[in-house]
């Protein structure tokens, strides 16, 4: 009964072409010199041209802007997982308490909250605090990180017997001890999710960036303050868009099936 | 009870509410003023409210978006739900090619769009020019795609096998089968999708970004667009801010309405 079907095989292999088709003309625009840029634009570039990429990572000092994405990705995610679970484990467990159950609704209902909503004062009072930069950025990604990693987190914590904590409480252990040692390690699946999902939303993130910071700049921030300078340089913009989309393209290819369950697992519960 | 609960929401609480709560608050505090942003203002009551809809560049911005958002969210969602049926059917490579249809999922939308911005200026100009609004629709269900054909998949893979054998054995062709057993079974996440993608596409901004900034003339500017350009550099701060509330109503109201009446039709 395991009969291939080839027939649909093809057709999906050639509706993938319309995701591969803009990557591939990405690249080899990128290995061009701008005179090669004629005809369909599909062809193989004649004489590859590696400048490009050093004329764009001088251009927009790229190794700063790719810096300074990684430490906001780095620090958002590491500080969500470590306080988001926290809080979350908190609310799970004292659901019954009307304080902690409204608390649940006061985070959750901010999904319906659309940034632009708080995108006006939201600058205003970052700038007044001294916060409209990476340390600003990082704390805003984590705050607004709760609405959806709670709403995640509390769901997958409610599965989780509470006897297993009884027994490290009868060991004397308290109420800090039992989530770092007991339910913290339980969380890695849920952590992998929240991780990989905080991790594309930082790293990929224009709007916030655009309007919090006010001298350092992220990678797809880089790419909106050059666009005006890349204008007839079509060759050099190309290698910086490259560089610019190529650390996460590269985890994604060896992460394709951990990435894709995380989401998953995020979607299914949402 | 551990007096550590408390301790544990704390911190948590008071961030929450001085960077998210305060700031809706002063939101709708500043909606009811003149303020451009800096420096002195006074209260002017609903007046921003009232002039908001009289305002032909905030009902172009509505009109514009709404035909977006709609447009892009059934195309979305048609085109994820028929490759997802495809991926979940008896094919090779399945996991190479779910693996090819997530891609523009991870990728920066702002960065995606300067991509297909010299892809239509030089194949299909029309879609910066008089059809610029197709060419955000294009970037829109290109991206939006991948995220949801893995919903559609994780919904497909609830369908327990037998009950397509049993329809197969029934005689039901495939788009029959299709119809009356797979369909009601992934209602639930139809509507989710429809919702979330609409709700998603009300707040474009990236995509024009890098596309056409709002142009020809004001043609793509989007509602978030608005408010980010009149509101920053427009000195109409308090007038976006009553446009932002209004705006955010709009998103909740439509997206309570929708789910009625996908709900309804999940019951049917």
């Amino acid at each position: 009964m395991t009969r291939v079907n080839w027939w649909l095989t093809g057709l999906l292999a050639a509706c993938s072409l319309t995701v591969l088709v803009p990557l591939y003309f990405t690249v080899v625009t990128a290995l061009k010199s701008p005179d090669q840029l004629t005809g369909s634009g599909l062809a193989l570039p004649s004489e590859i041209r590696w400048s490009n990429f050093a004329t764009a990572w001088e251009l927009t000092g790229y190794p700063r802007a790719a810096l300074t994405s990684a430490l906001i990705t780095v620090s958002a995610v590491l500080l969500t997982l470590l306080t988001n679970s926290l809080v979350a484990y908190a609310i799970a467990r004292n659901m019954e308490r009307r304080l902690f159950k409204g608390l649940y609704y006061y985070f959750v209902s901010a999904l319906f909250v659309p940034f632009p909503i708080i995108m006006l004062p939201v600058v205003k009072q970052t700038s007044m605090l001294g916060l409209d930069n990476q340390a600003g950025l990082i704390l805003l990604y984590v705050v607004y990180g709760l609405a959806f990693n709670i709403f995640l987190y509390v769901g997958y914590i409610r599965s989780i017997p509470v006897s297993l904590e009884e027994a490290a409480r009868v060991d004397g252990a308290g109420t800090w001890t039992v989530f770092w040692r007991v339910i913290f390690p339980l969380l890695a699946p849920m952590n992998a999710t929240v991780g990989i999902l905080t991790f594309l939303w930082a790293w990929n993130d224009f709007l916030l960036p655009l309007v919090v910071l006010s001298e350092a700049q992220t990678l797809p921030l880089v790419q909106y303050v050059f666009q005006s300078q890349f204008n007839t340089d079509y060759t050099v913009a190309f290698a910086s868009y490259l560089m610019a989309l190529a650390p996460v393209l590269i985890v994604y290819v060896f992460a394709q099936r951990w990435v894709i369950s995380g989401v998953l697992r995020g979607s299914v519960k949402g | 009870m551990s007096r550590a609960f408390y301790w544990m929401v704390l911190p948590a609480f008071v961030l929450f509410f001085v960077f998210h709560t305060v700031p809706v608050l002063q939101g709708v505090y500043y909606s009811l003023t003149d303020s451009p942003g800096y420096g002195e203002h006074a209260f002017v009551g609903l007046r921003n409210y009232v002039n908001l809809f009289k305002d032909d560049r905030i009902l172009d911005a509505y009109l514009f978006t709404f035909q977006f958002a709609v447009v892009a969210t059934i195309l979305t969602n048609v085109i994820a739900l028929a490759i997802a049926v495809g991926l979940s059917a008896r094919i090779r490579f399945r996991t190479a090619l779910r693996g090819i249809f997530f891609i523009p999922n991870v990728l920066a939308i702002l960065i995606v769009g300067y991509i297909f911005n010299y892809l239509f200026s030089n194949y299909v100009p029309v879609l910066l020019g008089e059809l610029a609004w197709i060419g955000v629709v294009v970037v829109a269900v290109w991206q939006a795609v991948a995220f949801n054909i893995i919903i559609y998949l994780a919904g497909l893979q609830t369908i327990p096998e037998d009950l397509h054998e049993a329809a197969r054995i029934d005689g039901a062709g495939s788009w029959r089968r299709f119809r009356s057993v797979v369909f009601p079974l992934i209602a639930p996440f139809f509507t989710v999708n429809m919702v979330l993608s609409l709700k998603n596409f009300l707040q474009v901004f990236d995509h024009i970004v890098a596309l056409t900034n709002g142009g020809p003339g004001t043609a793509t500017t989007s509602v978030s667009l608005l408010i980010y350009t009149g509101g920053f550099q427009g000195g109409e701060y308090a007038y976006q801010t009553a446009n932002a509330i209004v705006y955010f109503v709009v998103i909740v109201l439509v997206s309570i309405f929708q789910l009625r009446i996908l709900q309804r039709r999940e019951q049917l």
